[in-house]
């Protein structure tokens, strides 16, 4: 598409510095928009500085949280938002896959726009209904299902003992799942879109080769669309990264490591959203803060990545990227 | 040969049948997570739920009254404060630098902003305005919400108003139009519907955000529309009526869910219907 800015426009200058006037308005605002992000940078260092300026590094690998003694660390929490959101990703990933396959490959035309709308529905529900349903409905029915679990997951050597546990249906393998939910609607759009701007002559190459719509996904598409998959899954790693309610909701709210999935545990978000109105002492609210801080460039970083290899899937439709 | 074959057309027929499955699984969460908000929440809702205030805890009657316009408030003044900003922020990036560096920076980061965790926002109002001002207000709880709404009205402006014919804006430079008059008038018509679009997703995007509100609007168990001080609002009393052990609280959190669910999807629907075909991605 052709823009065309305004250079030397005739007819006197009054006209020309409302021109130059709206360009500098609109920009200021956009520039405006854009540090906020710095802002939120400083901002949060500043509040945080107390707490990272009495622990010092040892904040990021300290699994004390003891309110009593005005004693925190992080690692608790880092370690609960990052297993939480692997265990989303390795839900998301594959059924993201089936469900891009299926809308791009399978679906008769008429129904690829109904699965579609309603997997973005799933998107659409905000994250305190997920957390409530999951408290309410799905833990008690996983509640049932753990006991399975232990018996036949928790038998297996080396990796059995992250599904022995009480059977409390809340806890980190039950907040991974929800939160697998919640950002399938992400991955499972991305790949859906790159899956379709794949050229057709390829595919169809592969097709008169003989090969099966699996081998034409797996050796055309997915090779073809590789990177955007990447940055597909990134975005859905930062939108679970940073889920806070549902995660509050189900996770359970334990300040401690364990070794088994079915413990409760902590992870950053909901520790925030759980004890910010009850911190009382200055260094007790900064510590949250600097979480908050982590939370934010953990996220950072995973989005740049994201948006990064999202790039290539503009360049391949055509758009300006 | 033949076992080769089989092999390969067993695999696929295996591979498309789980690619089936987990549609299925998708599409069946969104049912389940739909039925039993309805099945809970709708016949939880009457009509004191709109005319009383929030009960104490243990006592019995009360409505959502006072969460229902303090969530509308909230809303009125994220969508006051996000719109006009989203508008032309968006507006300078597909009119003024489509194709400039600077423009693909602030779009970059724009769409970071736009995938932030909502509780860093929340504590970012804090840090600006809550800590500062000494104690939780109305408006700093509109100030998150609007940080929210920002980024989703800047990509949909954007992206709708690169969607006007470059032709429409030659014609119009064509006939002398300055060039100001000619996005307000011209191509901002064009795109009105997808800017409305735009606005009507993030306010659906932010009707039901908890987290920001935790630490800025806080919660009020009592009717309050001053802006200076905590304000009830419909996310932060569904967790705490939701977490809590009275039965009649979590059954008005099941009404509370089934309004707000209903008030999104009505929200979606009615995006979709204004923009047809030309969906943006989400």
């Amino acid at each position: 598409m052709k823009v065309i800015a305004p250079r030397s426009v005739p007819a006197g200058a009054s006209r020309l510095s409302l021109d130059v006037l709206f360009r500098k308005f609109t920009g200021a605002i956009a520039l405006l928009v854009t540090l906020s992000l710095a802002g939120i940078l400083i901002a949060l260092t500043r509040e945080s500085w107390p707490a990272l300026h009495r622990f010092g590094w040892h904040f990021l690998i300290s699994t004390a949280w003891d309110p009593v003694s005005d004693n925190y660390g992080a690692l608790v929490f880092i370690v609960g938002t990052v297993v939480s959101s692997v265990i989303a990703l390795l839900l998301a990933i594959p059924v993201s896959f089936g469900i891009a396959l299926f809308i791009s490959e399978m679906a008769p035309r008429w129904l690829r726009e109904p699965v579609s709308a309603a997997v973005e529905l799933l998107a659409a529900i905000p994250s305190i209904i997920y957390g409530m349903w999951g408290l309410l409905v799905f833990a008690p029915w996983f509640g049932n299902l753990e006991p399975w679990i232990n018996d036949h997951l928790g038998a297996i050597p080396w990796i059995g003992a992250l599904f022995q546990g009480p059977p409390m249906g809340i806890g980190m393998l039950a907040a991974g799942i929800v939160l697998g939910v919640m950002i399938i609607p992400f991955i499972a759009a991305i790949m859906r879109d790159v899956f379709l701007v794949t050229p057709q002559a390829l595919k169809e190459s592969a097709y008169a080769m003989g090969a099966t719509t699996w081998e034409v996904a797996r050796y055309v598409i997915l090779p073809y669309t590789r990177t955007a998959v990447t940055g597909g899954i990134f975005l859905g790693l930062g939108r679970a990264l940073g889920e806070t309610m549902a995660v509050t909701f189900i996770i359970g709210n334990a300040n401690n490591l364990s070794a088994s999935l079915l413990m409760p545990g902590s992870s950053i978000a909901s520790v925030i959203a759980n004890e910010f109105t009850e911190a009382t002492t200055p260094l007790y609210k900064s510590a949250l803060l600097a979480l908050g801080l982590i939370l934010f460039v953990i996220t950072f970083v995973v989005l740049v990545l994201a948006k990064l290899l999202l790039l290539r899937l503009d360049r391949m439709e055509g758009r300006q990227a | 040969m033949i076992s080769r074959y089989r092999r390969r057309r067993l695999l696929n027929a295996f591979n498309l049948t789980m690619a089936v499955l987990a549609t299925v699984f998708g599409v069946f969460w969104l049912v389940w997570i739909l039925w039993t908000t309805i099945r809970f929440g709708a016949g939880a809702v009457n009509l004191a739920l709109f005319t009383r205030d929030t009960p104490a805890p243990g006592a019995s009657g009360g409505g959502l009254r006072n969460a229902f316009v303090g969530s509308l408030i909230l809303l009125g003044m994220a969508v006051a404060i996000g719109a006009p900003v989203g508008v032309l922020a968006g507006t300078w990036l597909a009119e003024f630098a489509a194709r400039r560096r600077l423009g693909a920076v602030v779009r970059f980061l724009n769409d970071i902003l736009l995938s932030a965790p909502s509780i860093v926002i929340g504590l970012f109002a804090y840090a600006i305005i809550v800590d500062p001002s000494g104690r939780f207000s109305a408006y700093s709880g509109g100030v998150a919400l609007a940080l929210i709404l920002i980024p989703v009205v800047v990509r949909t402006t954007d992206e709708m108003l690169r969607l006007v014919p470059g032709s429409l804006r030659e014609a119009a430079i064509a006939l002398g139009t300055p060039y100001w008059k000619l996005v307000t008038r011209i191509t901002w018509k064009a795109a009105a519907s997808g800017i409305l679009t735009g606005i009507l997703l993030g306010i659906a995007r932010i009707s039901g955000e908890t987290a920001p509100l935790l630490f800025t609007a806080l919660n009020n168990q009592f009717w309050s529309t001053d802006l200076g001080h905590p304000i009830a609002n419909l996310p932060v009393v569904i967790f705490q009526f939701a977490m809590s052990p009275y039965s009649n609280w979590q059954s008005m959190a099941w009404a509370g869910a089934f309004i707000a669910v209903a008030f999104i999807l009505l929200l979606n629907l009615a995006a979709r219907m204004l923009l047809g075909r030309r969906r943006p991605r989400a």
